[in-house]
């Protein structure tokens, strides 16, 4: 099987994805299957992550696989100024394949390029996250039982959040309607408007989280993401914009299910946590069986 | 008659070679940059704000014994995409040829966004070129974000 790595949720045909939840799925009701048990994964992150490292991590040694790898440059050779093609270069000759968060947008991309072994992008800056947009569209196949005509309800920071822009790409396989919440400020790119009026998605606009909470079938919260602003000033005009508590649930629909890539700050309520809405840590675990899904894919495996 | 007059003393015609006219005055240094022609062992003459009915105001460049493939005359359709190509030899035109612009671009332009990987190692770019009404975009394959000519 030629090499191939995942980069950007356009990497894979709707296909691929369909399969990949397949597996997840697989991998869902049998957590330990060790038939990885002679290959080593390198997780290399140059940037911090809590979850994504964890969750690749745990991912690659249910699978029998061992991880070499590092949380922060910091202690590397990169900090004594070697090119990301060298450490890619020089990891690739040790690993059977390559997890990698990167600040640099691109930076996976052109790790993919230079690797000699399959790379999954974990994060590259404000660009892409693919494997967060696989446990997103698994978990809402999981709360709803299919994926197509689906309700979406996207919330916060629809300018800067790539979990927003790269859901919305994989999600047009599936003839989902979408409702954008945002400010002004943070209002989705017209790139992507381009993008579903060239694929005949509809969508409607808001800037009240109350306005479409109730014909939602799924509520996208997302994070206001202070890395991402060069402004100071603009950040905390918008930053407490949306506070959702359990109160304003009252009328929502039945089987109306709260996604959040985490970590979450005051745009979820604590409270809302016990309602039979929240599935943003169900949604979390879920990324484990996903991330076990591409890298057997990967790995050519499964 | 008379305006021919001046315009052969202001770039003189060549022998044998590849005229390249209708660029945008402001492009002309660009399209030298593009097309190497700093490093040209032959003549290299060019004319900038030189009268032209369709464009008011044009360029050109004239490349003696020099003859270009099709793939390197296509770069120049960034920046002077109605630039027309006219084959010389022995002082007559012998082919015109009209640019198409290129599906990819590699190393030519920079990408616009500061965080792009290629601003920060050694890199050379490589777009894909998508065609908006009369603009060009180019779409970064590595950081997917779009920059404007």
């Amino acid at each position: 099987m030629a090499k191939k790595s995942l980069i950007s949720i356009q990497d894979f045909t709707k296909e691929e994805i369909l399969h990949i939840l397949d597996v997840a799925e697989e991998f869902e009701h049998n957590k330990s299957q060790t038939f990885l048990s002679d290959k080593v994964v390198a997780c290399i992150f140059f940037e911090p992550s809590t979850r994504t490292r964890l969750s690749f991590e745990t991912a690659a040694n249910r699978l029998g696989a061992r991880v070499i790898g590092f949380s922060d440059a910091a202690n590397t050779s990169v900090r004594k100024g070697e090119s990301l093609k060298d450490t890619i270069r020089m990891v690739s000759n040790y690993v059977d394949l390559i997890v990698m968060r990167h600040p640099l947008e691109g930076s996976a991309r052109y790790a993919s390029e230079v690797a000699s072994v399959p790379v999954i992008n974990a994060g590259d800056g404000a660009n892409q996250h693919p494997t967060q947009t696989l446990l997103d569209l698994y978990t809402i196949k999981q709360t709803q039982g299919r994926l197509d005509h689906i309700n979406i309800n996207m919330v916060g920071d629809l300018k800067y959040g790539r979990t927003v822009h790269s859901l919305l790409q994989a999600m047009s396989h599936f003839s989902p309607e979408f409702e954008f919440t945002a400010p002004d400020e943070l209002k989705l790119p017209q790139e992507y408007r381009d993008f579903m009026e060239l694929k005949g998605i509809p969508y409607k606009e808001t800037s009240d989280l109350r306005k479409y909470l109730d014909s939602t079938d799924i509520l996208y919260m997302t994070r206001i993401q202070q890395e991402r602003f060069t402004d100071p000033v603009e950040y905390e005009k918008v930053k407490n914009v949306y506070s959702l508590n359990a109160s304003m649930l009252s009328g929502v629909r039945p089987n109306m299910k709260i996604l959040h890539p985490l970590p979450r700050l005051q745009e979820i309520a604590q409270d809302v946590d016990d309602t039979p809405y929240a599935w943003y840590f169900k949604q979390a675990e879920n990324g484990m069986y996903v991330r076990m899904a591409i890298i057997s894919y990967l790995l050519g495996k499964r | 008659m008379e305006n021919n007059k001046e315009k052969q003393l202001k770039v003189s015609a060549i022998k044998n070679g590849t005229v390249l006219d209708h660029i945008p005055s402001g492009q002309v240094f660009k399209v030298i940059d593009i097309l190497g022609l700093n490093d040209s062992p032959h003549p290299v003459t060019f004319g900038v704000n030189l009268d032209s009915k369709s464009m008011g105001n044009k360029g050109i460049i004239k490349i003696s014994e020099r003859f270009f493939k099709d793939d390197e005359l296509n770069k120049i359709a960034l920046v002077a995409p109605h630039a027309s190509v006219n084959i010389i030899k022995d002082f007559e035109v012998v082919e015109k040829k009209l640019l198409t612009i290129p599906e990819t671009i590699s190393g030519i332009v920079k990408c616009i966004n500061p965080m792009c990987v290629t601003n920060h190692e050694d890199i050379p770019t490589k777009f894909k070129t998508i065609v908006h009404g009369t603009e060009i975009r180019l779409l970064c394959s590595y950081c997917e974000k779009i920059t404007d000519i």
